[in-house]
């Protein structure tokens, strides 16, 4: 991948603290020496091509309403008929399919526990299977940023 | 936590992503019916009350190179967990790190760290890096790659 300096920048250095400001590209095109039209341009086409996958706000888990990690064990031939059960639910933000006995992972958020549960619950009749849940009891949350390493 | 309509709205317009315009939070702002400046005000408040962690340009590891992206588990005493569990978070290839229940006997594993690199020698280095870290209190491990994304979005609250 080839990057300008002005995209590693604007890669690595705003995972943190994208300007809270009513002209944020003008205030890091300042910072940078640029122009505000280049870094709303170069942002656009790292969004565009997928390098970064939005500029946007992290939320708290579990703060505002509630929201669990579920696995699921599927058999091979039924898999793909079961996750497009569960990424049907609106209520499911991620879906992964990973290598293991438990081969089907995805978060559901609600408002609510009972929501939460109910939705399990529709999930488990209409899959035919069992869930197992995994809500966060801790987060070991440490504000640092990820170091990308541009070197190939 | 409570919060208001306004600020509900205000998290759905950004969770998602800002809007890639000169004046992003003026944007949001005209699609609620109020100023920038309350907006701004309101995302301020909402990090104080630690609601909101930060606003962040959020990289895409995978389209970066990092293909190696894998689900460590592991069984760690509970007394240590936390202790564990800080040590653990504090690692620079370590991106979330939870403790979750366990559900014996299938599921023994108590806590979760997501590693990212651009190797399979890469994760594999960080795996021994944190079995290190654990030592006597890691009572088992696993990692699980992801095969396939089915469903991604930006959503934390509905």
């Amino acid at each position: 991948m080839m990057f300008t300096l002005m995209q590693k920048k604007l890669l690595n250095n705003y995972q943190q603290d994208f300007p809270l400001s009513t002209t944020p590209y003008k205030d890091i095109a300042l910072s940078l020496g640029v122009s505000e039209d280049d870094v709303l341009l170069a942002f656009s086409e790292l969004k565009n091509k997928k390098f970064i996958n939005r500029i946007g706000s992290i939320i708290t888990p579990n703060l505002i309403g509630t929201s669990s990690l579920i696995a699921m064990a599927i058999p091979e031939n039924q898999l793909q008929s079961v996750a497009n059960i569960v990424s049907s639910y609106p209520e499911v933000n991620h879906n992964y399919e990973r290598e293991n006995r438990f081969n089907l992972w995805f978060v559901l958020i609600t408002k609510n526990e009972k929501d939460l549960q109910s939705i399990i619950e529709a999930i488990e009749t209409e899959a035919g299977f069992k869930t197992m849940q995994l809500p966060l009891l801790a987060d070991y949350f440490i504000n640092l940023g990820f170091d990308i390493d541009f070197d190939d | 936590m409570e919060i208001d309509e306004i600020d509900r709205q205000i998290i759905a317009a950004t969770q998602t992503g800002l809007p890639l315009t000169l004046k992003p939070y003026q944007t949001i702002a005209d699609s609620i019916g109020i100023s920038d400046e309350v907006v701004m005000q309101k995302i301020v408040v909402m990090q104080e009350q630690g609601i909101i962690r930060r606003i962040a340009a959020v990289p895409n590891h995978y389209r970066l190179g990092y293909k190696y992206n894998g689900m460590t588990v592991w069984n760690i005493e509970d007394k240590h967990i936390n202790e564990m569990g800080e040590c653990i978070g504090q690692l620079n290839f370590v991106s979330h790190c939870y403790h979750r229940p366990r559900h014996l006997p299938e599921w023994p594993y108590n806590l979760f760290a997501m590693i990212h690199s651009k190797t399979e020698e890469g994760v594999k280095r960080q795996q021994q890096i944190i079995a290190d870290l654990l030592g006597q209190y890691n009572l088992g491990q696993d990692v699980l790659y992801s095969t396939r994304i089915l469903k991604k979005t930006g959503l934390r609250i509905r």
